[in-house]
């Protein structure tokens, strides 16, 4: 190691180095050692949590389905030109890819990813392969006879838009719109717009349920900020107790209260406020969803809240009033300013975390309190169109991340409160 | 807060409205959780209180739903599935997230803000979005309906909790403590197990606890990842719910309210000490 020269009357270490470049070099030394501390969980949230991640953002994207089990009609469409139906050659090759993804048993998953994009195609190709043994050259007229909508150049154009290794079409298909045959991006029909009403839905439960924590949470936690700390602490622990309850117990607990045979029901038809015949249903659709997640994040509003509001002195409100406020005036000119950092992190974080809720509209949302992720959900499992499901996945997450970001410039995620 | 005598009959009647009002909260906040209790020992199949249980009938109680749980293979399984995965999954979670949180917390720590964005990012991410890319992603490594696999989400749901509750605890952590410790002579690891490790216990203690309680209460990554046998409490509850419903589910419910009862009192008490150690007052 080269010695930085020394020139008289400055500052040395013990070993004659410059404390300058010395105190440097410890600095450094001890900023690496912090940042080691910190390598290990960060390379496991990489491995474990981020690569899933990123790996469903490229799914959105890939294209692999034509490409990889049709290369030979792939490789004959480059070249077409999409004004008229391709020629024999093209016609021969699907007839070779036809043959080997039938040996293959993959002709299916290019029938499905086809018929995402135009319906019809899925039943098009399982027909023309169950017969493809009677296909004889030329094959254009073999396969014209077998089908004329092979006949179609819009089919053609949908295969050859197909090829492409990415594809845009599974966030169009997520915002209600599609590529038409000539490849240009228009809406859906109106008969079949389903997930931008459902992100809307979304919103607009969610602010919902904001707003209905921000009701309750907001005069519970200025009786607990000024209630003395021996009292508000017994009370902390009923808001205390659902947060560490399981999820499952607490909407078990509302099914059994809210439907039709349960403890609310029956004790109204007790009282005689309905009658056996007219009971109402408050559970299994969207008045469910919503009683049952606004119990479930009201702690989440509390808590951040409360913290802010225990920093206020008491003092101010009695100022305002001694100078001549009126108690309301007192309240809202000057206690509700000082409570907002709380009620924006409460908000924010009730807003996050109902956007994203997947478990209670599951169990007790029946078809009407269905969310965003219940539809990622369908199709991770049920439809099993993961491309969609990863698409609606990442807008989602997109719409996360922008809350988090204004989440963390706001208040900061080091000062979340854990009750 | 109680009422001056001076108060005028506007702010009684506010008073009492906003008392009432409160309360009518709480009882929101804290009814649905008791209101099963009572209805797990109903001797009838049913999810409301028969007219014996409201006439207090010994008759019309019974622990038959209790033994449904104890005498059911599927359950103890669940249970052993779900003890087995939280128990290392906090493992893990409180290791890596205390040994992360003590880098984080020191002040020369670099890119401590995106570094802590990162960490805490499992927290954020909607469950299902993590659910459904770990699917993807795990059934490429042959993780998928593997306990390993299921351990990891677990773990990687759970550390953000741990790196909050460490940090905060370090953040009135005096490091005059560790200096004197080395100029003592003792060596790192020494230092922290004799010196940090017994005053940030407390918040290691709760981290933990919130890490076993996510994965102990985790329900969508095990619909996902999970097969048949590594079906864990909450899987069987939503399976209760959403198959066969039986009052089985309000038996085992209420075990859980009480052992989350349990980990609520260590909690707070643990956060009390935490505040005594470092001289904070309430």
């Amino acid at each position: 190691m080269a010695r930085a020269a020394v020139t008289p009357g400055q500052l040395t270490a013990a070993d004659g180095t410059p404390l300058k470049i010395s105190l440097a070099r410890a600095m450094r030394r001890r900023r690496i050692t912090a940042f080691l501390l910190a390598t290990p969980l960060l390379l496991f949230v990489l491995v474990t949590f981020l690569m899933p991640i990123f790996d469903m953002l490229t799914r959105s994207v890939a294209n692999p389905e034509v490409r990889t089990y049709w290369p030979e009609v792939t490789a004959a469409l480059a070249d077409w030109d999409g004004a008229e139906l391709p020629e024999e050659r093209v016609f021969a090759a699907l007839y070779r890819d036809l043959v080997s993804s039938r040996e293959a048993r993959t002709v299916g998953k290019v029938a499905t990813r086809l018929n995402y994009e135009m319906s019809g195609m899925r039943s098009l190709i399982m027909k023309t392969q169950r017969r493809v043994q009677r296909i004889e050259p030329p094959y254009r007229e073999a396969f014209l006879d077998l089908d004329p909508r092979w006949g179609d150049p819009d089919v053609w154009k949908l295969v050859k838009r197909m090829s492409s290794p990415y594809t845009l079409s599974y966030y169009l298909a997520a915002v209600d719109m599609r590529f038409d045959p000539d490849g240009n991006i228009v809406a859906q029909p109106e008969n079949k717009r389903i997930y931008v009403p459902l992100f809307l839905r979304t919103f607009r439960i969610s602010l919902l349920i904001t707003a209905l924590c921000l009701v309750l949470g907001f005069p519970v936690s200025y009786l607990l900020a000024t209630l003395p700390l021996r009292v508000s602490n017994l009370l902390m622990i009923m808001v205390l107790l659902p947060f560490w309850t399981s999820l499952l117990v607490r909407t078990t607990s509302w099914i059994v209260i809210l439907q039709q045979q349960g403890v609310l029901n029956d004790l109204l038809v007790w009282i005689g406020i309905i009658g056996d015949q007219n009971r109402i249903s408050m559970i299994y659709n969207q008045t469910g969803t919503i009683i049952a997640m606004t119990h479930i994040l009201l702690p989440f509003m509390v808590l951040p809240l409360y913290s802010v509001m225990r920093t206020i002195s008491p003092s101010y409100m009695r100022a305002a009033q001694s100078l001549g406020a009126h108690p309301w005036e007192a309240f809202w000119r000057v206690y509700a300013p000082l409570t907002l950092p709380g009620v924006g992190a409460g908000c924010l974080l009730v807003f996050i975390l109902a956007i994203g809720y997947y478990i209670t509209p599951a169990l007790v949302g029946g078809t009407s309190g269905q969310l965003i992720s219940n539809m990622i959900a369908y199709h991770m499992q049920k439809s099993l169109n993961w491309g969609l499901a990863a698409a609606l996945g990442t807008l989602l997450l997109a719409a996360v991340l922008i809350l988090y970001w204004v989440y963390n410039k706001l208040v900061g995620v080091e000062n979340m409160k854990l009750g | 807060m109680a009422l001056p005598v001076y108060a005028s009959t506007a702010e009684r009647v506010w008073h009492y409205v906003f008392h009432v009002f409160c309360a009518g909260v709480f009882v929101f906040l804290i009814a649905p959780i008791l209101v099963i209790i009572p209805l797990s020992f109903n001797a009838e199949p049913y999810f409301t209180f028969s007219e014996g249980m409201l006439r207090l009938d010994p008759a019309a109680y019974s622990l038959r739903w209790y033994r449904d749980f104890l005498e059911n293979p599927q359950w103890l399984h669940a249970v052993r599935n779900s003890l087995v995965i939280a128990s290392s999954a906090t493992l893990l979670a409180t290791t890596l997230g205390t040994i992360a949180a003590l880098g984080l917390s020191r002040a020369e720590m670099p890119l401590r803000k995106t570094v802590m964005s990162i960490l805490i990012a499992p927290m954020i991410v909607p469950i299902i979005i993590a659910a459904a890319a770990m699917y993807f992603f795990y059934s490429q490594l042959d993780l998928a309906q593997s306990y390993a696999g299921i351990i990891l989400a677990h773990t990687a749901l759970g550390t953000p909790f741990v790196v909050i509750t460490v940090t905060a605890t370090l953040t009135g952590f005096d490091r005059s403590l560790v200096r004197a410790a080395q100029s003592l002579g003792a060596g790192p690891a020494f230092t922290f197990f004799k010196v940090v490790l017994p005053l940030i216990l407390p918040g290691v203690i709760s981290g933990a606890l919130f890490a076993f309680i996510t994965s102990f209460d985790e329900v969508v990554v095990v619909l996902f990842l999970a097969g048949y046998d590594q079906r864990t409490i909450p899987r069987q509850m939503w399976a209760g719910i959403r198959e066969q419903i039986s009052p089985t589910i309000l038996a085992v419910a209420t075990i859980l309210i009480v052992i989350s009862i349990a980990l609520l009192t260590t909690v707070e008490l643990l956060r009390r000490r935490s505040l005594r150690l470092r001289g904070v007052r309430e």
